[in-house]
């Protein structure tokens, strides 16, 4: 295995997630495409381990997915408070800061 | 050799066409089931780069705890339901982005790692991990710790009704 196939497929993954989060207008699925960039990286991380032989990047992976679960957490919070005042989960709703 | 690499094929085509699924499907919950898909298929990647530990916290963790998470937010936000147009109008500039950032970072990868070959003789011990978590990097460890309590509280304040 070469180390660019990893490497690559986490880039594509990375960039689906970015189309995700521009394009889409519910918030839970913003956060869903936001879960796939946070996955590309990861995939990232244990390949350079495995590649440079050292277990710091799977130490990092953990904490990522520890923030990971952390920032869907908080970031369902938001979105929940958001459907609350807007009455829908749509982000565009959300432009009273508009000028 | 061979073995693993059609593994890592297989489950690379399966990732990118959930991944896809994920940004494309009309269908909110159908979203969700895709990113179990990609999710899983990251963790077959750990197993391939020898990484158990990680694999099994991701299986745990993510398509345990955070798919779940997600249906409920889908479940609480009432999420309309059917075929419905889930996208705003940006995307043409969206996917020429996406394009452009595929392209770049795989002429860079290219150029930067060639033929670099992953060599593993065996697998990660959790052992040697844990070791290392709790000597080298105890401090971002109780970071970490506290951060998780700080959101959950967090969560539990933006999210009450009162």
């Amino acid at each position: 295995m070469i180390l660019n196939q990893f490497l690559i497929l986490s880039a594509v993954i990375f960039s689906i997630g970015i189309y995700g989060v521009l394009v889409r207008r519910n918030g839970v699925l913003v956060l869903m495409s936001i879960e796939l960039m946070l996955n590309a990286v990861n995939l990232n991380l244990i390949a350079f381990s495995a590649y440079l032989k050292d277990t710091s990047g799977q130490i990092f992976v953990l904490f990522v997915i520890t923030i990971a679960a952390a920032e869907v957490g908080v970031g369902l919070a938001i979105i929940l408070l958001l459907f609350r005042n807007f009455r829908s989960p749509d982000l565009d709703q959300a432009q009273q800061l508009k000028g | 050799m061979v073995a693993q690499n059609v593994a890592f094929w297989i489950i690379a085509i399966a990732m990118v066409l959930s991944a896809i699924g994920v940004v494309r499907t009309s269908n909110v919950v159908h979203a969700a089931l895709y990113l179990v898909i990609v999710l899983a298929g990251a963790a077959a990647q750990y197993i391939l780069l020898a990484a158990e530990f990680v694999a099994w916290v991701q299986v745990l963790i993510y398509i345990g705890a955070v798919v779940i998470l997600f249906l409920f937010g889908i479940m609480l936000t009432r999420s309309p339901m059917g075929d419905l147009d889930l996208d705003n109008s940006q995307r043409m500039p969206a996917f020429v982005a996406c394009l452009a950032l595929v392209g770049t970072l795989t002429a860079l990868l290219v150029d930067a790692f060639g033929n670099s070959k992953v060599v593993i003789d065996a697998p990660t011990k959790t052992s040697v991990l844990s070791s290392d978590i709790f000597r080298l990097y105890i401090v971002p460890f109780e970071a970490v710790s506290i951060l998780l309590l700080a959101a959950l509280v967090g969560a539990i304040v933006l999210a009450r009704r009162d």
